[in-house]
């Protein structure tokens, strides 16, 4: 089967490389390296591309089939890019019970995306997450760092929202 | 020395609520007054009512803010500190009663708690080591590796009556003992904590996490000592930022300190502690896919036998418990097994702490003894359902769980009893539904989750998993047939019997479990294709109120199908069998007579 590549141009530069060699290096010959030196490099480059899992492939001399079967598997690990804004859509039980499932479709509908997908001007990225252990605020919803809770889900709410966030 | 203190709660509850700058403007405040040298201002871990976020208590009256804004601290700091005269508007109602303020220990949320494993979260500042000690911190390690033969710790643990609070509630103790004595002459052990709490709607591990991170440290550290460990991994979720930064100080401060590294107490014990990432498989929770993750493989399971306590991370033997057992261990320690055991129930001891969450008046962290009833739990704590609704069922475990009805409110919860009627403690997130929730439909929602998280390496539960959530998708969606339900339990059977790890042997349990208690619910959808809590959109249908209907035909116009009847001017009528449930007539209709039933 053929490695699934992703859907836009690597775009990496020379600085990132050179950071991720040192990252490399530094974590090189350590317990368990392969998990923390992705979880780095995903920070650097903001996803994971296969030509950041050959560059790792490469200096740990560990097979790229191997890498690609360890980026797959955990939701975290991402082989396309994310929007500025990466939205996320508490689903755990607390707040599907009030009602997150509703204002994800809506949000999505707004945004016109499906689960996992960018907006053409790379603005947001919108995902259902898994608990945030904010139980108490829910419904909930992440934008990068910012928590909203107690969500109501009106059209008001979600517009005034997403309006706080541009290029 | 300050005369006053003013705790603000800073868990991520909190957090998310704004608590940041409630306490920014505290200090700004107390400034402005000339206050700073008088009032101390410390963020503490969680007090458990999340719901009121943020939340500042002020001691020594030990006043209870809650919901407080940053528009609201000035009144606080001038009105409270500087005049000592309590603001009871911004108290918690619950402490304000015609008798004057309560303490908090008097109101419903608090008065039935007991706090063992959260003991320290909202008390003590939990980025300094000192105040930890100062509340005993460390203490039981000292006694443990100055004054005890790790066998005798083993025995403190196995007479306590701990079970593991994350899942399986197997006996703390003897999983100690095996990893101690299965293999004696191995050349390395480790000391491992789950901290990857993926159950949906469960947050207690990452509230000790943020509120009293020293208590696991000290912990794992005991437990390296107990089986002869000298290194520990913490397997933290990603998603918990706070935590992960916490805990990584409290490591710091244990190592600058003496209390983790080399040497422990001049006892000649040597024990180190390392955080490991998760990065987002709830099958990690499981504990062979968790030690693959560690070890930086996909975090698929692999069968047991042989034990993580023979056979753990690379290879050598492996204790693992979760951050809410190590929270208890240190006070078992200092506290003695007897007192642990005279809390809760004959086989389930001492305490649980439970996420109240879903539609309940206060959600948040509750921490009672065992045996507690889920009554007490749900009514006399959590203030019951709100906007005047009925109870219908509480659902623990998670995704591994089940449904408690309304007729077994009664139950005593522990271990045994919420394995008798097909739930299981979990790791402690209580989710509560009311008479608006589907249980077909959370059936479904559950089976989403197992669908997504199954790590495919065994049929049963890869193929097994989807098949029934195909199935019960279609029974949400109008296409299901009686036999359907017979079919479903059919093969839950065969996924929990043939499933290879605990995540696909669990998978059907909330599927049997609501088929068991809510069956009629299954056979109103299959049969009458009908959602009474009117969750399921796909079956509800579009209905014209005839007394508000004003025979406009706007609506029959706009249906794509025709099947709107009537007359200009007289009442029109929705023909079933024609409607596609599209819902444009709903938007069109201007005194809003169309409505789903």
């Amino acid at each position: 089967m053929a490695l699934k590549t992703s859907a836009v141009p690597f775009k990496g530069t020379a600085a990132q490389e050179k950071k991720l060699l040192e990252t490399i290096s530094a974590l090189k010959g350590e317990d368990g390296s392969l998990m923390r030196i992705l979880q780095e490099a995903q920070g650097l480059y903001g996803y994971l591309p296969i030509e950041v899992q050959r560059i790792i492939s490469e200096e740990l001399d560990i097979p790229l089939e191997k890498i690609y079967g360890v980026v797959t598997f955990y939701s975290q690990f991402s082989l396309n890019p994310k929007g500025k804004y990466k939205i996320a859509v508490c689903m755990g039980t607390a707040c599907y019970v009030k009602g997150a499932g509703d204002i994800l479709d809506k949000i999505k509908s707004k945004l016109g995306l499906n689960t996992g997908g960018v907006t053409s001007d790379g603005l947001f990225s919108i995902e259902d997450c898994r608990c945030i252990g904010a139980c108490g605020l829910a419904p909930v919803m992440m934008i990068n760092d910012d928590v909203y809770g107690k969500l109501e889900g009106t059209d008001k709410e979600i517009d005034d929202i997403l309006a706080k966030y541009s290029l | 020395m300050f005369r006053s203190h003013v705790l603000v709660c800073a868990g991520t509850g909190c957090v998310s609520s704004g608590c940041n700058a409630v306490a920014d403007a505290v200090k700004e405040q107390l400034k402005k007054n000339g206050l700073e040298k008088e009032v101390g201002v410390t963020l503490t871990g969680c007090f458990g009512l999340c719901a009121l976020g943020p939340i500042i208590v002020i001691y020594p009256e030990g006043s209870f803010y809650s919901e407080v804004k940053e528009s609201d601290v000035a009144e606080i700091v001038s009105e409270h500190l500087l005049k000592g005269r309590v603001v009871e508007r911004l108290l918690y109602h619950e402490t304000v009663s015609d008798e004057g303020v309560k303490s908090l220990n008097d109101t419903g949320f608090y008065k039935k708690q007991l706090r063992v494993a959260l003991r320290n979260c909202g008390v003590i500042n939990p980025e300094e080591i000192d105040e930890y000690i100062a509340v005993d911190g460390y203490q039981a390690l000292g006694q443990v590796v100055t004054e005890m033969k790790p066998e005798e710790v083993i025995k403190v643990i196995i007479d306590s009556g701990l079970r593991g609070r994350g899942g399986g509630g197997f006996p703390t103790g003897r999983k100690w003992d095996l990893a101690r004595r299965l293999v004696p002459d191995a050349k390395q052990k480790y000391v491992c904590c789950n901290a990857d709490e993926g159950d949906p709607g469960a947050f207690m591990d990452r509230s000790v996490l943020e509120g009293d991170p020293h208590a696991l440290v000290e912990a794992m550290a005991i437990a390296g000592y107990a089986v002869g460990a000298d290194r520990g991994f913490v397997y933290v979720r990603a998603e918990y930022p706070i935590a992960v930064k916490r805990l990584q100080i409290a490591i710091e401060q244990a190592r600058d300190y003496g209390l983790l590294g080399k040497n422990i107490f001049d006892s000649g014990f040597n024990f180190d502690l390392e955080i490991r990432l998760g990065a987002g498989a709830f099958v990690c929770g499981e504990e062979t896919a968790l030690m693959a993750s560690i070890e930086g493989e996909r975090g698929e399971p692999r069968p047991r036998p042989p034990f993580p306590a023979e056979k753990g991370l690379w290879g050598m033997p492996t204790v693992l418990n979760n951050v809410e057992t190590y929270a208890n261990i240190p006070q078992i320690i200092l506290r003695g097994a007897e007192w642990f055991s005279s809390m809760g129930t004959e086989n389930s001891k001492g305490t649980k702490v439970f996420a109240l969450g879903g539609k309940i008046k206060n959600t948040g962290l509750v921490e009672v003894p065992m045996g507690t009833t889920l009554r007490e739990v749900v009514f006399e704590i959590g203030g019951g359902i709100p906007g005047g609704k009925k109870f219908k069922a509480a659902q623990t475990g998670g995704p591994s769980g089940g449904c408690i009805p309304v007729e077994h409110l009664d139950i005593e919860i522990d271990y045994d009893n919420l394995i008798k009627i097909g739930s299981m403690m979990g790791s402690g997130g209580l989710i509560v539904m009311d008479e608006d929730n589907c249980m077909v439909d959370i059936a479904k929602f559950f089976l989403e989750f197992t669908v997504d998280e199954s790590c495919g390496k065994c049929v049963p539960c890869r193929v097994g998993t989807k098949r029934l959530y195909e199935m019960l998708d279609n029974i949400t969606k109008g296409k299901g047939s009686p036999s359907d339900i017979d079919e479903m339990e059919k093969l839950c059977h065969y996924i929990k019997d043939n499933s290879l790890c605990g995540l696909g042997q669990t998978a059907p349990n909330p599927v049997l479990s609501n088929l068991n208690f809510f069956r009629q619910e299954f056979i109103e959808h299959v049969t009458e294709k009908k959602c009474s809590a009117k969750i399921c959109k796909e079956l509800l249908q579009y209905v014209i109120i005839p007394e508000k209907c004003i025979g406009c035909t706007l609506c029959a116009r706009v249906c794509p199908t025709n099947a709107i009847e009537g007359k200009l001017k007289e009442k029109h009528v929705i023909n079933q069998e024609k409607c596609i449930k599209c819902g444009a007539c709903v938007d069109k209709c201007k005194p809003g007579a169309i409505v789903q039933i």
